[in-house]
């Protein structure tokens, strides 16, 4: 298979754009596309500075390696989560995130949540009701809550996270089978701060399949953990991943085909009643300051409170 | 000789001559869940694999 654009040996080929290309032309492919997305959503200008989560994997290490390429501020956060599991993932994850950090010139935070809280992810679900023992939830939620809290305090215009098409697919799919109609009014591949001490978070990498994403990061010889989270293993974002690619390898572009479609039928007014009530009804944690659903304490202070009794 | 696969130390022995999705649809993997190595160069589905060739599968979903 030869490269549409020069006519050498093709690497890859993307069946749902019918495009296939080489090393060269891909490496030169995706930025370009970024750059594309990040003006059609309008997502920050080259006078905004940036904070990109990064977690050491493929998409969050690409995404800092294509901003700074594409000539954008951009820092790095990354989270230190206390995984270990068997595998030193945690520890690895970092390593790499600062290898990445220092052979680029680049400034990256780190925060330690066992360092700031007294307990790794796993200790902490071990102490709270929430994700039933399972620590997802409660990583989610942590991480959310420091991200947000790092970007603000830090003066940063927007935060930045690596999510992938294939993520958004499969969290849109679990939404939709549930109708889950808050969560579908709130996903977007940029979320406004409507309210104080709230962040704006942007998704740049919201188009590009997880495949290309790992192909660029490959092609453009990046480390990272090539090792999923020992938590993340029988998942349900991963189980429905799988689905949506069956579909995707009967029907190339159904994956592509069903976020753009969610995004155009929003932006025709789909949630739009729904989206309206979300934005008017945040509050301020007492506790953090930071912006909650209900009022009182956060979800994050609420936990942190019950972890420590 | 066989063509070998390698996908998470395990490993697949096929016949040569097929594509590369044609293989990993016959031995259950998703096309769309990995990337292939060959001879440290990317190949596309539709590479030929070729008698003797050992291909590294490379799992690119991962989520939480």
């Amino acid at each position: 298979m030869k490269c549409r654009k020069c006519g050498g040996k093709a690497v890859i080929n993307m069946r749902q754009h019918k495009l296939s290309l080489c090393t060269e032309h891909y490496l030169d492919w995706i930025p370009e596309q970024t750059e594309r997305f990040i003006t059609k959503y309008r997502m920050f200008s080259p006078q905004d500075r940036i904070l990109v989560a990064v977690s050491g994997g493929k998409d969050s290490l690409s995404l800092w390696d294509i901003l700074t390429q594409l000539g954008y501020q951009a820092d790095g956060l990354y989270i230190g989560l206390g995984i270990d599991g068997g595998n030193g993932y945690s520890d690895l994850s970092q390593h790499l995130s600062e290898q990445f950090a220092e052979s680029r010139g680049l400034s990256l935070h780190v925060v330690s949540v066992p360092e700031e809280f007294g307990a790794t992810i796993p200790e902490m679900s071990t102490r709270t009701l929430r994700g039933k023992g399972k620590p997802c939830s409660v990583c989610g939620l942590t991480k959310r809550h420091i991200m947000n809290r790092m970007a603000v305090e830090s003066s940063y215009d927007v935060l930045a996270t690596g999510h992938n098409l294939d993520d958004e697919a499969a969290v849109l799919f679990g939404n939709t089978i549930n109708w889950q109609t808050g969560f579908l009014a709130r996903q977007s591949p940029v979320l406004e701060a409507h309210h104080p001490g709230l962040m704006r978070k942007v998704k740049p990498l919201c188009r590009f399949y997880e495949r290309e994403m790992a192909a660029y990061a490959i092609l453009q010889k990046i480390e990272y953990v090539y090792e999923e989270c020992p938590y993340a293993i029988g998942s349900k974002s991963i189980y429905y991943k799988e689905l949506l690619n069956q579909l995707e390898a009967e029907r190339p572009g159904a994956k592509l085909s069903f976020y753009l479609s969610f995004l155009k039928a929003k932006d025709e007014g789909l949630f739009a009643s729904k989206s309206t009530q979300d934005r008017t009804s945040l509050n301020t944690c007492h506790n953090c300051g930071q912006p909650t659903t209900a009022p009182g304490e956060c979800a994050f202070c609420r936990m942190i409170t019950a972890i420590n009794r | 000789m066989p063509v070998i696969l390698i996908l998470r130390e395990k490993e697949y022995e096929v016949n040569h001559g097929m594509t590369l999705r044609d293989t990993l649809n016959k031995i259950d993997v998703q096309p769309e869940a990995v990337l292939a190595v060959h001879q440290d160069q990317l190949i596309t589905d539709e590479e030929i694999l070729i008698d003797g060739a050992v291909i590294k599968l490379i799992a690119v979903i991962s989520g939480g």
